[in-house]
Order: structure tokens, then sequence, then C-alpha cells
């Protein structure tokens, strides 16, 4: 099935919309300062994040000129740390809720199109999933598997985080399918893989580019409270979450250790969070467009 | 007239719902000839649209064509045709114009888009060719500066435009017969009769049948040359357009033509017909009109009428073409004298 349409979101108008609010712009600079540094780590930190150049006269300093963030007790420079952990965090936040926007989105298109039996049938299913405590079961399950592969631990987490949305989706679908154009598209000869695919599934857009929004916000704090509890993204390799750990048991006199990567996380998650908020209001205006 | 294009014969369609039957389709029989327009009129909830989707197979659950219907249309059933083949049909040889302009179109595709995936789906162009073609078939349908319309999306033209738009996409494939459901009921009344104006005009260019339902009195004498008046699931009359509007046979048609609003005398109040149409679950035994009708007698409750026929192109369900005394005595009807609220 090929998409033959243009999908026309109007991305260009989405876009000068959301380029028309400051807080949508403030969200888009503040995520900026914070990717391209994470992304690019190995260009902006100065030293290795893992090594440690003099144990004893570097270990634990203050932020300085040299060390921004300052050093942890193992001489290990923070701002360093701060940057390859937070190129893992985003990473895993990124990747970990495109699995569960992918299979979310199709789950529920799936379900609220087919309709009756099959209908039911997911929707049980998902109900049953929906009563499994999330941080439970992954504490469960990174508790079982210490040495966990970060792939493993990226995907475990994508497919717990998709239920809410394919149920979101599977009532968009469902409201959808009623739609005079869907019935006009049948009755000029579309088949039902071309309804689904060109005339349903676009216009679920929105409610998915949000949800991919909060989504990544929402896995980046779930990925740092993981790390935090010594179940996540496992040391040497540094993550928000295990940074913020390092310095938990001496916050009170080291506190650059720990204060420096979860101002990362509140700034990112917040940045997230708004322009996530920011998309729905640029996106919905079309809705109702003009009379 | 030779072989006709479109004929239906006995449809029934009917929704089974719990242990109701609802029967909106009761038995429907006409035909259309090839570049005839035929209006099928009747109040909501006789039948009409159901009618409409049957013969594009388009019914959902738990609506039902019942065995013994027969669609015929260009040599093939389609009430037993595969779905491969009816989708085939749809669009490229029967095709429909929807209701309601407004939603009938997708808010996320460029208008230009959407008539061009018509031309997609059944032919086998290029984009490009079947871009060119939708600005062509927007041109043809009389919109200004087809080229730039076509990259704007839905909500960006007006309720005119956009039912042009909608006949663009039913006409870009040369159907051998497009369905107008209630086409211009949407529309302001100025559009309409530019709306009409097209079908018609279109129709001679092509040389295109259309299924013209209405409730729209006004609007099957602009358009259609033959009239099937439904009520009740069923055909209760049928005659050419003058015969129906100089001399209509059937009470409940009779009744239509009352309830419209006559210009050359002033009126208060606008003729009615008492009642309204029971409940496809349970038609009334007998003549399904008695109850609202105002001649009715003994006959109509003891004897469903059969299609009489009036002349050789005249047929009417009622009674009173073999009693026609009885149109001398009119009384109250029957849901008037039970004091129903009217």
């Amino acid at each position: 099935m090929k998409a033959d349409i243009t999908p026309a979101v109007g991305k260009l108008r989405v876009f000068r919309r959301l380029m028309s609010r400051r807080s949508a712009v403030a969200a888009m600079l503040v995520l900026a300062l914070v990717v391209i540094p994470c992304a690019a780590a190995p260009l902006f930190a100065r030293y290795d994040p893992s090594a440690q150049p003099d144990i004893i006269a570097l270990r634990s300093q203050p932020p300085s000129f040299a060390h921004p963030f300052g050093t942890d007790p193992f001489s290990r420079d923070v701002l360093s740390r701060v940057l390859y952990g937070g190129r893992v965090s985003l990473a895993v936040a990124l990747i970990a809720t495109l699995v569960s926007i992918t299979f979310g989105t199709a789950y529920g298109a799936v379900a609220g199109f087919a309709g009756g039996a099959v209908e039911s049938e997911m929707m049980r299913l998902l109900d049953a999933l929906l009563s499994i405590p999330r941080l439970l079961l992954l504490i469960a399950v990174f508790a079982a598997w210490r040495q966990l592969p970060l792939p493993a631990f990226v995907l475990i987490v994508g497919f717990t985080g998709w239920y809410g949305l394919s149920r979101v989706v599977r009532g968009q679908v469902l409201a959808l399918k009623g739609q005079d154009f869907v019935a006009s598209a049948r009755a000029l000869g579309a088949g039902r893989a071309r309804i689904l695919m060109n005339h349903i599934l676009p216009n679920v857009l929105t409610p998915v580019i949000v949800a991919a929004a909060l989504g990544v916000g929402h896995v980046i704090l779930l990925e740092a409270g993981l790390s935090y509890l010594g179940v996540g993204v496992q040391q040497p390799q540094p993550s928000w979450g295990n940074i913020i750990q390092d310095g938990s048991d001496q916050i009170a006199r080291l506190w650059w250790i720990s204060f420096f990567p979860g101002v990362a996380i509140v700034v990112t998650v917040m940045a997230f969070n708004i322009l996530g908020d920011e998309l729905r209001e640029a996106l919905e205006p079309r809705q109702t467009g003009a009379g | 007239m030779t072989e006709p294009l479109l004929s239906v014969e006995n449809l029934r369609t009917w929704f089974h719902t719990g242990d109701a039957v609802a029967k909106a389709v009761d038995g429907v029989s006409f035909s259309i000839g090839s570049g005839e327009t035929l209006g099928i009129v009747g109040e909501s909830g006789c039948g009409k649209s159901v009618t409409a989707l049957s013969i594009l197979r388009l019914v959902q659950q738990p609506g039902r064509i019942e065995s013994g219907s027969r669609i015929m249309f260009e040599g093939k059933d389609l009430v037993t045709l595969d779905d491969a083949a009816m989708r085939d049909i749809r669009g490229n040889r029967i095709s429909m114009i929807f209701q309601e302009p407004m939603s009938a179109l997708n808010p996320v595709f460029t208008v230009g888009d959407q008539v061009a995936e018509v031309a997609r789906i059944h032919g086998h162009g290029s984009r490009r060719d079947a871009w060119n073609r939708a600005v062509e078939m927007l041109s043809l349908t009389g919109i200004p500066a087809p080229e730039e319309r076509a990259k704007e999306y839905p909500h960006q033209l007006s309720g005119g435009m956009r039912q042009r738009v909608l006949i663009a996409m039913a006409l870009i494939m040369n159907p051998a017969l497009v369905i107008a459901d209630e086409p211009t009921t949407a529309l302001d009344v100025t559009i309409q009769a530019q709306i009409l104006e097209l079908l018609v005009d279109l129709q001679k260019r092509f040389g295109t049948s259309i299924l013209m339902i209405t409730h729209d009195l006004g609007v099957i004498a602009e358009t259609a040359s033959r009239v099937v008046v439904m009520y009740c699931g069923e055909v209760v009359e049928e005659a050419e357009v003058d015969t129906l509007f100089a001399a209509a046979h059937h009470p409940y048609t009779e009744g239509l033509m009352h309830a419209m609003p006559q210009l050359s005398e002033p009126r208060a109040r606008l003729n009615v017909i008492p009642g309204s149409v029971p409940a496809p679950t349970d038609w009334p035994s007998g003549c399904r009109f008695r109850d609202r009708c105002p001649y009715s007698w003994e006959r109509c409750e003891r004897e469903h009428p059969p299609l009489y026929e009036i002349s050789p192109t005249h047929t009417s369900r009622c009674h009173l073409a073999v009693e026609p005394e009885h149109r001398a005595n009119p009384h109250p009807p029957l849901v008037e004298q039970l004091g129903v609220s009217v």
C-alpha cells in the first residue's frame, strides 16, 4: 500500500502557526540548546565521560572554569557526563517513544477499523495490559535481567507505553469511520486498505503528534527514575538518571553532581511538554477550519 | 426504450436488529434508461437513501440485501457480484454524489488530490495524468481558476464550490450512472439552481444517467423525466414527471403536491400530510398509507394494494385505481380522528 496522495496536514501552515507562538519558540530553542550538544557530545565534551584523570587531586571539585559542573569522587568531569548521559537518555526516550507511537497507532487503528469481534477482543487485551502497573513490571523485568542490553531496555519501555495512545486512536478511527468522506471514498471505489491509509490515518495525526511530544518527556522521566533505582541504564554508561544516583549519597556536600543532570531533566521534559501542548494548539484549528 | 441501463427488481433491504427486522426497502422495482434522469421522492425514512446505498452495495451492518432482490446493471447482477468487481464499478461505472459537501470531502487533502484519487483508483495513468484530468474536470464543473483551486483544502472553498468538487469526483471516470442523494439540500437556494443546471449540462455532455434522490419536488421538476414516489419502503407511484404533476393518482403523492407552498395562492399555513411515517419494524397491514389517507375505506385495511396500471407509463399502489368512487368523499385521516398530534 503506497500512500500516493501528499499527506497535507499543511506542514508549512502548522509550522508557521507554531513559530508565531512565543512559548513554542522558546521550547524549541531550549530543546535545541539541550539536544544538539548532547547529540554531538564528542564535539562538545572536553573530557572522556568515564576517564578518571587524577583521582586524588581532581576528586569532588566544585564547579569551576575548567569543570563548569564540577567533578565527582572519581575525578570524572560532570559536564561531560551530563552531555554523554543526555545522549543516552534522549536516544532512549526518542526511540522508545517512536516504538510506542507506531505500535499504539497501528493497534488502535486496526481495532477501530476492524470493528466487531476483532475490536472487542483487542480492547479486552488492552484492558488487561492496562491493569499491569508499568513501573512495577519494568522493575521486575530489569531486576530479573541485571545486565540488560540497552536496545532491549528501549524496546521494553517502548512496548509498555502505547496503551493510552491506541485507545485515543481507536476512538478517533471509530468517529472517522462514520464520516461522509469515508462513505464517499467507498462509494467511489476505494478499498479498505486505501480508506484506512489515505483517508483515516492522516486524520488521526494530530493526537499522534501531540502524544509523541508528550511521550518523549514522559519516557525521559521514566528512564531517569529507573536508572536512579539502578535498574535502567547501567554504569559505567552514564545517563541523566544514574548520574543523579551517583551524587545522591552525598547530595548535601557534592550537590553539583545531582543538580546539573536534574536541571537538564526538568528543562528538557518541560520543553517537550510545552511543545506538545503548543503542537496541539497549532494542529487543531484546521479541524474547525473556516465555515 | 431498449434494454434499461439499470433495473432494480424486487429489492428488499432489511436491517436485522435484535429481534426486530426493519424493512427499510421492501420490494422496490424500477429501471433507468441510458441518459435518463429518474427521480425518487419521498419523505425521510421512506427508504430512498437505503435504495441508493443498496445499488452500490454500501449498506452497512446490520442491513442486508435479502435474497430474491436483483439489481441488473450492464448485464451483471450487482447483488451477487464479488467485492473486487463491485469496487471496480463504484466510482467507475456508477458513482454517487453525497448530500453534505461540508463533510463529504477529506479535510486533510487538497481537493485536486481527492478528485485525482478517483482517477488513480480506477485508471492506471501516472500521478501527473490523474492530476491533469482532475484539473480539467474541476474546470468542467465551472470552478474558476481550477489549477489554483485544485491546490486548496476543502475548508478554503464555499459550499457550492465543494459540491462542484464532489460532482467532479463523481464524473471523472465518466460513469454510466450517477446517484445523487439530495445533492442540493445543504446549499443556498441560488446555489441549488446553479448546481442542478450544472448536473443537467454535464449529463447532456457525457450522456450519463442520473438517479436523483430528493424530498424536494422542485428539484424533480427541474431535472427528472420520470419519477418514482416511495413510501414505507415501497414504490407507491411511478409516472412521467408531467403526468405526476398534472394528475397524481396516489393520495400520498397528492398530499406531497399539496404540501408544496403555492406562490399563486396566498395562504397563511402550509398544507401538511397528517401523521408521520410508521416505524419500519412494524409497517401497517393492508395499505401502509391508510392511517394518513383521507380516502381510506375498509378494503385498504384488508388488502395490501398492488401496483395498479393507470396508463402504460403510470402505476399507482392504491385501490382507488379500481374503485375510484371513494375519491368523492374524503374524510379526516385516521391519525387525526385518533387525535395524534401532527
